[in-house]
């Protein structure tokens, strides 16, 4: 029998090992204990962004086989399909083998092996040039990068602004959304008390983030026999298994949420004492049109923003404990006409445009089911509250015996990021779950560490000026809170090359990825001489418009130079992108490196305490090749950049390893948490332990703090949890995180919008200013919707990724792209019988920025006025190790032909990014089509078809067979 | 069922080859037919050459021909184990009759008795054979009734066929012969058809919701576990267009029943040498057609893991 | 020997959620992975990067779309060898390789004495068995005998890879010859199905069919939400809540 209680997820009595594991006399010879592995070494999957801990079993020097970390945070011991597949990913055919330099024109595949010597060389050598003399002309832009907060400094010390990940076309729209509105977010950084919740709605979830919590989740979910609620236009995955999905029309959440507000407004059934403790609802505003500080809190001599005490009868500060605040009404306080913010919320959505028979129709969802979610909401909320028996202190000293909960929890993520109107939907589906009182409560949608911060944190951007040979004066993204903060000139041009944090994306808190190689090919702002990548496909599946953009990577001015002059890429596979660098730096696979999982970047945290992690190689390189972060780190020091070398001008750090563990971002704070101090006694704060990477391994890859239970919910407000936050350097001080349901910062930009203050926006940005950087949530149609001719193109169409695949580096796998090798376009019946189509079908997908060839697939679970297909299926030929008759390239397609990266030309001829306007987040979800049976003899391949890669040298053709594992069984019977 | 060439040539050179053997023992040893060294020379040696063939051609469907041998072992539970040996059995008493006919001229005594021994050993043989199939479950156009005395009646059938050929080209023919084939020619026609529309009526009890064990409406499949085909598909999930199974029944009826049957009818008239023309004739077209016959019968056999795969 | 045991000590088995199975193909490669490298290892896969990519996976998984009056839902479903109490798989196999133990109930294949005739496959309604056209043998799903037996790892791991790698714990494992086994248990509580009972095989395996729209846990009890019509409406209902 197993001592001791059950670890892990999968530890139900039905899912334990038998109560006698001896193995029975069978006496069939089967050896029923062969061992398995020399040795486990625990460290952090990387075959997605998830970060779950994995076992991995190393047999004669050979990954034999990996598993979930049974005590990880994460994953609790489960693992996905990704995870198990990670063998294959770590001896992938297609993994790099050398540094190499380009010899054929760019985008050919032509290139010749160099040494690592050489590569560094020319690095720093062009570098240094652009550093002595415009740092802004280094891009450095990686992709799904777990080391952002090195990659980041990087460019920091480097001098240039133009540094970003892939969150701009991920889903800044989340992170912004709530950053600017309870100091947290979906994504990873939040999660639903599983354990505690009674009524979950899920919005627009592509199938992830974060991949095996939300699985686990819901598996408790169904076995308490709670109710699940997806609210998505594709019942696959999470909604397969939903009790009601609302099969959504794209882009109209945000209305089907103002909608379930406008219910519970007109019901009363919305928690006025938790917004009167944790919101700003009772704020005053100030209502005078013409006044520079229209739409501004109130405030006193010390900037306290004001409240109305109807008792008092006067205005007091609206931090105010004792305060006993009005919520509606109209004041006059020191002679401004004010309101409270709940008074603007009443005003606006109790407005019959937001009733459930006006948004009925756009969303697609009958009005009575709409009313009917309203009603149990406020069910679940108002009648099944809990309590959980556990005092604790408030911020302001008051004592709460227990800690009482409203069991309706949320999450949402692309579905409602990737929309132009999807910030603003974002902060609806907050507001809303503010109303019913169910953020950091007791089975409500809960805050994981370092969050709440406040909304929005801070530090601001970066950048604004930049000099030769000089740092930035912080890190390059951050989070504005008016006009002064961003990084415009006098003329108001963007600063940065992607023009994040521009007039044409304020908020745009994790930069526009998307629109750096259109921007840099093009010149505007300004062109630059380097663009260096990471890890990210933008050649190919992570860029919107690929056919153009392939053509600007390879475009040349009228000199014949390249327009965007010198690529480097650093990447561990043959993916797409690698052809078109000049210079190609090899990564390592991710069980051959070190890594942190940082609290300055996305932790591991859960909601019950913080966590970091680290990855640390468990094999050997059998190639010339080096982990991306050691390179960035020895570039560093090769170019001098401060922070990267010492006094004497020597390297700083031998590699990452070293960084990782010696690394101070501030005093005592550096990439890992867990055992700091020279004996390593303490976290968060302290000293550098030269023993730390080690604590890590013995600990199992990761370290977690578990809260005691009173610090464990009402983070916003929760004195205990706020003293320790503080502690460790989350927040500045321990003081009381006040949702944003109104955003002030986002009024100053109306009003600059409107002449005043001193940054002001060109005029032909101000209407855009004006409509977009609403302070309270609005709903609008999506940009390109409302720019085709619907009739034109009358369907909606989306892209996700399998949950096999999600994230995860391509779909070379050997064994992945057994299960998905061909995407099809699923069309719901009755549109397809609309349109005289049959199941497998081939037809043209067309958009106003092109067409692509696909086969189709008919669903009866999916939206009608929708089709949808799995992304990054479709895989040029030559790359990824695959087979020039792989269905990949021949019968897969890639939607993102037909996405365009521009907007539809405005009144004054002007095309912005294809971006939701508050926060740039690329709109991939804003595809209208239509679709069209292609001629007989155009069916079976798909289209447009791109020329072979070259292979890079030494690449050996990919194996005809593939017989993993054959050669322990070989061992293990030798051994007998 | 995919019609795999070396199970299709396996089971029709063999029903061909032990129908042969078992009416030359039955015939031999009742002294029906005379022992003439010529037809027991050629009339065995064919018979035993078909089988042998249809042997070896079934190894070529086998992972491992070379551990053959252990498939004598399971005849108590293993249709296919018990055709191994009764197949390997039957080459005993088919030995003694062939050395009997051919060296010693005689099919009388001893030799008539391994004459009939053979015979009741090739009638077992093709039993175990059509066995095989008709114990398949999850094939319901195998297993069926019809299955086994098809089996049966088509190695009489083309077994006869073949003897009158050689009865005929040693001119030792006999219009009872003849007429004997026209008649297992007609009943192997009749129940091939009888076979064909009871499996066109066919109402199989497993679909898609007993599949998926998912109670009552329609279930579809909506994405396989894999894009490109696998075994499964490979091996069971063989499908025939409808206009193909149509066009080959008509070349297969035509084969193997219709154009032997005239052949045959044709027989009656010419005397030797001629008579032997159209009876080789009828034995060869037969032989092709019951190939057609027996791709058929694997091609349009669904199997109940196609279920799973919406086919 | 390939005649069935008259009775097995245990019925081991898995028991699969439907309800709860999202089909994010979790259980299938943790499968292929512990077992390629396992007892009947490799699990071999032909031409892994071209345009025929055929491998040999023991537990796989569908999606459907089951239509009832009550409307349309996906289903995803895993598909895997059943265990049969009576398998013909075993019977009819010539040569022993195919087996069912008699002491918990495995169906397995002892691979030396395969000669890849796959009358095996066919005899199995359930698509339980792929062939490996490389080495010349069947290969199927052994319910992790060399996990759940397994000396060398730490007893709480003595599960099936399938049972241990499933997200949503939509997978559960034991003794269903039990009928107090908590797998049991299960099956008789949310009403566990076999599939194609019609064949008569008796599948050990069970599956949990989706909770019914109309027997849903998860109904909520919810009135229809009211305006407040009393004085002032909406805003009137605040005054009065705060001056409460």
């Amino acid at each position: 029998m197993i001592h001791g209680p059950p670890r892990g997820a999968n530890s139900a009595p039905s899912q334990r090992p038998l109560a006698d594991t001896r193995a029975p006399d069978e006496g069939d010879g089967v050896d029923t204990s062969p061992d398995i592995s020399d040795s486990i070494a625990k460290t952090t999957c990387y075959m997605c962004a998830c970060r779950c801990g994995i076992d991995v079993h190393i047999k004669d020097g050979k990954v034999r086989y990996i598993n979930g970390n049974k005590d990880h945070p994460v994953n609790r011991g489960v693992i996905c399909g990704k995870g198990s597949s990670g063998i294959m990913q770590h001896y992938s055919p297609a993994r790099l083998k050398k540094p190499l330099l380009r010899t054929g024109p760019r985008g050919s595949g032509e290139f010749r092996e160099i040494e690592w010597e050489e590569a560094f060389s020319i690095a720093t050598e062009r570098l240094s040039a652009v550093r002595r003399t415009d740092p802004r002309k280094l891009a450095f832009f990686t992709g799904r990068d777990q080391s952002q907060s090195l990659t980041g400094w990087w460019a920091s010390q480097f001098g240039t602004p133009n540094f970003a990940a892939h969150g701009g076309f991920c889903s800044v729209n989340m992170a912004a959304g709530g950053l600017y509105t309870i100091g947290g977010s979906f994504w990873e950084f939040g999660e639903p008390d599983w354990d505690n919740t009674k009524y979950f709605m899920l919005f627009g979830v592509a199938e992830d983030h974060d991949s095996n919590p939300i699985k686990i989740g819901l598996g408790k979910l169904k076995a308490r026999g709670a109710k699940v609620v997806s609210i998505n236009p594709c019942r696959t995955g999470y909604n397969a298994i939903a009790d009601d999905w609302i099969g959504i029309r794209p882009g109209t959440d945000g209305l089907f949420v103002f909608a379930l507000i406008h219910e519970l407004l007109k019901a009363g059934r919305v928690d006025l004492d938790y917004l009167l403790r944790y919101t700003n609802a009772h704020m005053l505003v100030i209502q005078e049109p013409d006044a520079a500080d229209d739409g501004l809190f109130v405030r006193d001599a010390d900037g306290n923003p004001l409240a109305w005490d109807r008792v008092a009868k006067t205005s007091v500060k609206a931090i105010d404990p004792e305060a006993k605040p009005a919520l509606t009404g109209s004041f006059e306080v020191a002679g401004r006409r004010c309101t409270p913010v709940f008074q603007l919320i009443a005003d606006r959505y109790l407005d019959e445009n937001y009733a459930p028979d006006s948004v009925a129709e756009r969303c697609g969802i009958p009005a009575g089911t709409i009313r009917g979610i309203a009603a149990e909401l406020a069910h679940v909320a108002f009648e099944q509250t809990i309590e959980l028996p556990v005092a604790w202190t408030d911020w302001a000293g008051r004592q709460h015996e227990t800690i009482k909960g409203r069991p309706v929890s949320m999450h949402a993520m692309r579905g409602i990021s990737a929309h132009s109107n999807g910030f603003h939907t974002c902060r609806a589906i907050h507001l809303l779950q503010v109303l019913l009182g169910t953020v950091d409560v007791p089975g409500g949608f809960r805050f994981k560490p370092p969050y709440p911060r406040s909304a929005p944190p801070g530090p601001k951007p970066a950048g604004k000026t930049t000099k030769a040979m000089t740092p930035l004066d912080g890190m390059a993204l951050g989070f504005v809170c008016g006009p002064d903060d961003l990084l415009v000139d006098e003329a108001g041009t963007p600063v940065r090359i992607d023009k994040a944090y521009s007039w044409e994306a304020p908020l745009a808190a994790h930069g526009l990825m998307h629109t750096v190689i259109r921007n840099a090919w093009a010149g505007d702002p300004y062109k630059i001489d380097t663009l260096m990548m990471y890890m990210s496909n933008m050649a190919w599946n992570s860029s919107m418009n690929t056919v153009e953009t392939i053509r600007m990577l390879t475009d040349h001015d009228e000199a014949g130079n390249y327009k965007i002059p010198f690529i480097i890429y650093s990447d561990a596979y043959y993916s797409e992108t690698v052809p078109f660098a000049d210079l190609v730096l090899p990564d390592t696979t991710y069980l051959e490196r070190h890594d942190c999982i940082s609290l300055l970047d996305r932790p591991i945290s859960d909601a019950d305490g913080p966590g970091d992690a680290i990855r640390h190689p468990v094999v050997e390189p059998d190639r010339d090749v080096r982990p991306f972060q050691s390179v960035l780190i020895e570039l560093g020091a090769r170019l001098g950049l401060p922070g990267f070398v010492k006094d004497d001008g020597s390297a700083k750090y031998a590699d990452y390893a070293d960084y990782i563990v010696n690394h101070e971002r501030t005093p005592g704070i550096g990439p890992l948490a867990g055992w700091r101090g020279k004996d390593g006694a303490s976290f968060g704060k302290g000293e550098a332990n030269p023993d730390q990477l080690q604590r890590y391994i013995d600990n199992g890859g990761f370290w977690h703090h578990d809260f005691a239970d009173d610090r464990r919910y009402y983070k916003m407000a929760n004195r205990a949890y706020l003293d320790f936050a503080e502690q460790m350097g989350f927040i500045p001080k321990a003081e009381p995180i006040v949702f944003q349901l109104y955003s002030e910062p986002m009024q100053r930009f109306r009003l600059a919008a409107r002449g005043h203050g001193s940054v002001l926006p060109p005029e032909g940005e101000r209407q855009r200013i004006e409509t977009y950087m609403d302070p309270l949530p609005f709903w609008y149609t999506p940009f390109e919707e409302a720019a085709v001719d619907l009739e034109k193109y009358p369907l909606h169409a989306l892209t996700q990724r399998p949950m096999h695949m999600y994230h995860s580096w391509g779909s070379q796998n050997a064994w992945l792209r057994q299960i998905t090798s061909q995407n099809r376009l699923f069309v719901h019946y009755r549109t397809a019988a609309g349109l005289n189509l049959v199941d497998d079908d081939w037809v043209w997908i067309e958009s106003i920025n092109g067409r692509v060839k696909g086969q189709i697939k008919l669903v009866d679970g999916v939206n009608e006025s929708t089709v949808w297909t799995w992304n990054a299926i479709g895989k040029r030929r030559g790359s990824w190790g695959l087979k020039d008759d792989a269905a990949e390239s021949n019968r897969g397609f890639l939607l993102n032909h037909v996405i365009g990266d521009q907007t539809s030309a405005d009144a004054q001829g002007k095309r912005y990014s294809n971006s939701d306007p508050v926060t740039g987040q690329a709109a991939w979800f804003d595809l209208r089509v239509r679709i069209v049976k292609c001629r007989a003899e155009e069916a079976g391949f798909t289209e447009p078809q791109f020329e072979r890669f070259h292979q890079p040298p030494h690449f050996e053709p990919s194996p005809d067979r593939l017989t993993f594992g054959a050669e322990f069984r070989r061992a293990r019977e030798a051994a007998e | 069922m995919h019609p795999a060439f070396s199970v299709v040539f396996f089971t029709t050179a063999t029903g061909a080859g032990y129908g042969l053997l078992a009416l030359l023992g039955m015939l031999g040893g009742f002294h029906i037919i005379p022992a003439d060294f010529w037809l027991g020379l050629v009339g065995l040696g064919l018979a035993l050459g078909l089988i042998a063939a249809g042997l070896l051609s079934s190894t070529g469907h086998l992972g491992r021909p070379e551990r053959a041998w252990r498939a004598f072992s399971q005849w108590r539970s293993s249709w296919l184990s018990r055709e191994g040996v009764a197949s390997v059995i039957t080459f005993i008493p088919a030995g003694l009759f062939g050395i009997g006919w051919v060296f010693f001229g005689r099919t009388g005594g001893w030799v008539g008795i391994a004459g009939l021994l053979a015979a009741i050993g090739a009638v077992v043989t093709v039993c175990t054979t059509g066995m095989i199939y008709a114990s398949l479950k999850p094939i319901a156009q195998w297993h069926s009734r019809f299955t086994l005395p098809g089996y049966l009646i088509f190695s009489a059938m083309t077994g006869s066929v073949l003897l009158n050929a050689l009865c005929q080209g040693f001119a030792v023919g006999s219009k009872m012969l003849v007429a004997a084939c026209m008649l297992l020619t007609l009943l192997g026609w009749g129940w091939k058809l009888a076979t064909w529309r009871y499996n066109d009526q066919l109402e199989i009890p497993s679909n898609a919701n007993t599949a998926t064990g998912l109670a009552g409406g329609t279930v579809r499949s909506l994405e396989w576990p894999h894009t490109e085909e696998n075994y499964l598909l490979k091996e069971m999930g063989f499908r025939i267009a409808r206009k193909h199974s149509v066009r080959l029944r008509q070349i297969a009826q035509v084969l193997a029943f219709v154009l032997p049957i005239l052949l045959l009818a044709v027989t009656f008239a010419p005397p030797w040498p001629y008579a032997a023309v159209p009876s080789a004739l009828a034995a060869i077209v037969q032989f092709a057609g019951m190939l057609v016959e027996r791709w058929l019968f694997f091609a349009e056999a669904k199997h109940t893991v196609t279920l799973y795969y919406g086919r | 020997m390939t005649c069935l045991p008259t009775h097995t000590d245990k019925k081991l088995g898995l028991v699969i959620d439907l309800d709860t199975c999202v089909g994010c193909q979790a259980c299938v490669t943790a499968c292929k992975e512990w077992n390629t490298g396992g007892h009947m290892a490799p699990l071999t896969d032909i031409d892994p990067y071209g345009g025929h990519v055929d491998g040999v996976w023991f537990n796989r998984v569908h999606s459907y779309e089951h239509t009832t009056e009550m409307g349309g839902r996906t289903v995803n479903f895993p598909r895997s060898c059943l265990h049969c109490e009576t398998p013909a798989c075993v019977t009819v196999c010539p040569t022993g390789a195919s087996y069912k133990r008699a002491s918990d109930g495995i169906v397995l294949i002892d691979e030396d004495k395969c000669i890849g005739c796959k009358l095996c496959s066919w005899a199995c309604p359930y698509g339980a068995r792929e062939f490996d056209t490389d080495v010349g043998v069947m290969k199927k799903c052994t319910l992790c005998v060399d996990r759940i037996y397994n000396d060398n790892l730490a007893e709480e791991d003595r599960v099936p890879a399938c049972v241990a790698a499933c997200p949503t714990s939509a997978r559960h494992f034991g003794d269903l010859g039990d009928p107090q086994s908590a797998v049991s248990q299960l099956v008789a509580e949310r009403g566990g199905v076999d599939l194609m009972p019609e064949m008569g095989y008796h599948p050990t395996n069970k599956y949990l069919p989706p909770r019914a729209h109309t027997q849903r846990a998860a109904s909520v009890p919810a009135k229809a939400l009211e305006p407040i019509r009393a004085e002032g409406g909406f805003l009137g209902w605040v005054d009065r809540m705060l001056s409460n």
